[in-house]
């Protein structure tokens, strides 16, 4: 009856408002105004690209003019496949990631614990602070100043060179400093979620009935956090999976990122380049499989 | 339809919904005569190329607002002008036959640039500026690539590039070599290979057939674990040789001029060998060439004639370090004042340094090209720049 008396009498209103009118009781209409920025967002601009992508793999160079042939084949692949190189490139970059995962996980757990359960309410909010504080500085400036401190004169070396001692310099063990370092506030952060929601007089009845901390930690803490654990472990994964910057400024080794990089800036192997792009797309889709399983869903 | 550009309005996304975008015009046809700047240039550039010395009195004298991007290699030159943001770029031979075929720059009518008149004759009419006969760009300079080293780890100095290709005397370097990282360095080990193993039978290092370019990346494979860093970034081997972590390698005049101004202890081949290594050396010709979907035309072409004037292109060369190519940057009178501006010492035995008017030294030294299959002696088994990359990928490893 509402919608009705609003037609009747739209004639002597502005344009806006007959549009009010218009969306006025129509549920689907205001659903379809609402969203359709952002589904047009995702769906062309977002899964659109990734789907020319993923059939720009299948595509191939023509040796005499370096043009594209548009012609479907499974060549990149076999190139992937048959090149011991890429194999030795994407292991590389998985075994980085996960190292670098689980290296955030053991430092940031007791961080996350002592912010969610031992903290002041006031120090917890200065923790917070802190620990997303890095997030402000620029990316760059933050691996130029590892890059700094990693060098043969650099900070490290002074002071362990006095203690006959010398640092990493660069290579793997740069790459996974670096990026243990520039993640971890994604692990803190989702751990501290998920330690907060436990009750704490879960921990005291774990108390009461006579469980040592430890017994506590083992069978009510951890179970209850693991999956927040594994949401903040798909943040410090995929960002490590995909990075190629660090691994240029602190290292000779090349990430599944640097050789998609050469192959599209050279302007001459997009094909190839999108078709190693799928390798870190379908551990993506393995890893959040798993992490389902886990339950991690339901603490991003 | 309708429906969707109604709400898409309403949702401030009209352009996805409704499209609009304005579609932008390309002149691939030489321009006819230069008129009034548009009062913006926007340029590609090797680092070093367009220093505020020589781009601000062209911005007073043209109106023209000089805003201009450094790149580190020529893939990322090509990438950038691809973007058609850019009006002009200074492209070296592996950029320059690339950028013709895939369109992305236009011809230039050479006759608006009077200052191309009097350009080294031998930098003119090149198979990397000149494609079919017509022009398409303007040379700007050439050089050497360097083999530099640091003087208290590295004596006597070396005379050879086999300090860092021969492997038991880069062994003696390990982790402190420092070479440039793109496929076109596979050049520098045929430039040694030609000089050290003659019955490859390398003639041109771009231009390599199966074993020639297999013996290359072998030789370089064999490099990579003495290898302390590869750079593409200028500022990064700067700061690599500052501290320490860089003894010898490969560079530019660029970073060379730039570590000596800081007092670094840094040496490269002696003025006696031309700046140049016994084998030879790859360099490069550069050419200012312009966009094809140039927004700023005239500009562009007021700065391909200013920067090859006798003082500005006596500023540019002396300030990077390269042999210029306006013959008249060479006078004593030119090279003096373009020394003052840029705050070098006068200098003016800089052309016969540099030999910018003896085309028998650039006999030696081999200008960056883009490596294509034809091998130019009626085969065409040779490897092409896509075969290049992929190498360059395996010896990275």
């Amino acid at each position: 009856m509402e919608a009705a008396d609003a037609l009747a009498s739209a004639p002597r209103r502005s344009a806006g408002r007959r549009l009010a009118g218009l969306f006025h009781g129509h549920g689907g209409l205001q659903a379809g105004a609402l969203l359709s920025g952002p589904l047009a967002w995702l769906v062309i601009l977002y899964l659109g690209s990734l789907a020319v992508m993923l059939v720009a793999a299948f595509w191939s160079v023509s040796p005499l003019s370096g043009e594209l042939v548009k012609s479907l084949s499974l060549d990149n692949f076999k190139t992937l496949v048959d090149e011991p190189v890429y194999r030795t490139i994407a292991g590389r970059t998985i075994a980085i990631a996960s190292l670098v995962t689980l290296t955030d996980a053991v430092l940031a757990f007791p961080i996350a614990f002592y912010m969610a359960k031992v903290a002041s309410r006031r120090t917890t909010a200065v923790l917070v602070v802190a620990v997303l504080m890095p997030l402000w500085a620029s990316y760059l400036v933050k691996v130029y100043a590892w890059r700094q401190m990693l060098s043969t004169d650099g900070v490290i070396n002074w002071v362990l060179n006095p203690l006959g001692a010398h640092g990493p310099g660069y290579g793997n063990t740069a790459v996974w400093l670096v990026m243990s370092y520039l993640w971890l506030p994604y692990m803190v952060i989702p751990i501290f979620a998920g330690l907060e929601r436990i009750p704490n007089s879960l921990l005291s009845a774990s108390e009461d009935l006579g469980a040592s901390p430890w017994t506590t930690f083992r069978r009510v803490i951890l179970p209850l956090a693991f999956p927040a654990v594994v949401a903040g472990s798909i943040f410090t994964f995929s960002l490590t999976l995909g990075d190629y910057i660090t691994p240029q400024l602190v290292s000779n080794n090349q990430f599944i990122g640097n050789v998609v990089y050469n192959n599209v800036t050279g302007g001459t192997n997009l094909p190839l380049g999108s078709a190693f792009a799928v390798v870190p797309i379908v551990v993506m889709i393995l890893y959040l499989l798993v992490a389902r399983r886990l339950g991690a869903f339901e603490h991003l | 339809m309708a429906w969707i550009c109604v709400t898409g309005l309403i949702a401030a996304l009209a352009v996805v919904g409704c499209g609009g975008g304005g579609t932008s015009t390309s002149t691939s046809a030489e321009l006819q005569s230069v008129g009034k700047g548009e009062g913006e240039l926007d340029l590609v550039n090797w680092p070093g190329y367009v220093e505020p010395q020589w781009s601000k009195p062209f911005e007073q004298q043209t109106g023209c607002q000089v805003k201009s991007k450094d790149a580190g290699t020529s893939d990322e030159m090509i990438q950038l002008m691809r973007t058609g943001q850019y009006d002009g770029v200074s492209a070296s031979g592996n950029a320059s036959a690339r950028l013709v075929d895939g369109g992305d720059v236009a011809p230039v009518n050479v006759d608006l640039v009077p200052n191309y008149k009097t350009i080294f004759s031998d930098l003119k009419d090149q198979p990397y500026n000149t494609f079919d006969g017509t022009h398409y760009g303007i040379p700007h300079g050439r050089g050497a690539n360097l083999l530099m080293w640091n003087t208290n780890d590295v004596s006597p100095g070396p005379k050879s590039w086999s300090i860092i290709l021969d492997p038991k005397q880069a062994a003696q370097y390990k982790g402190k070599i420092s070479v440039y990282d793109d496929p076109i360095y596979i050049a520098d080990a045929a430039v040694y290979l030609k000089a050290h193993q003659p019955d490859l039978g390398i003639d041109n290092p771009y231009e390599l057939n199966n074993d020639q370019f297999n013996a290359a990346v072998d030789l370089l494979k064999q490099q990579r674990p003495n290898v302390g860093e590869y750079w593409s970034d200028a500022a990064k081997q700067i700061q690599a040789y500052t501290n320490g972590d860089d003894q010898v390698g490969a560079t530019w005049q660029y970073q060379y001029f730039a570590l000596k101004g800081d007092n670094q202890p840094v040496a490269v081949s002696p003025v006696s060998q031309g700046f140049v290594p016994d084998e030879g050396a790859t360099g490069w010709s550069d050419t200012w060439m312009i966009s094809s979907s140039a927004a700023h035309p005239n500009c562009m072409y007021k700065w391909m004639d200013y920067i090859t004037s006798p003082q500005a292109n006596a500023e540019v060369a002396q300030y990077f370090g390269e042999a210029p190519a306006q013959s008249k940057a060479c006078d004593a009178s030119t090279l003096s004042a373009a020394a003052k501006v840029i705050g070098y010492p006068a200098d003016t035995k800089f052309c016969d340094k540099y030999h910018a008017a003896v085309p028998s030294f650039w006999k030696r030294v081999y200008y960056w090209n883009t490596p294509v299959s034809d091998c130019g002696n009626g085969s065409s088994d040779c490897k092409d720049y896509n075969d290049w990359v992929q190498a360059w990928t395996g010896i990275k490893g």
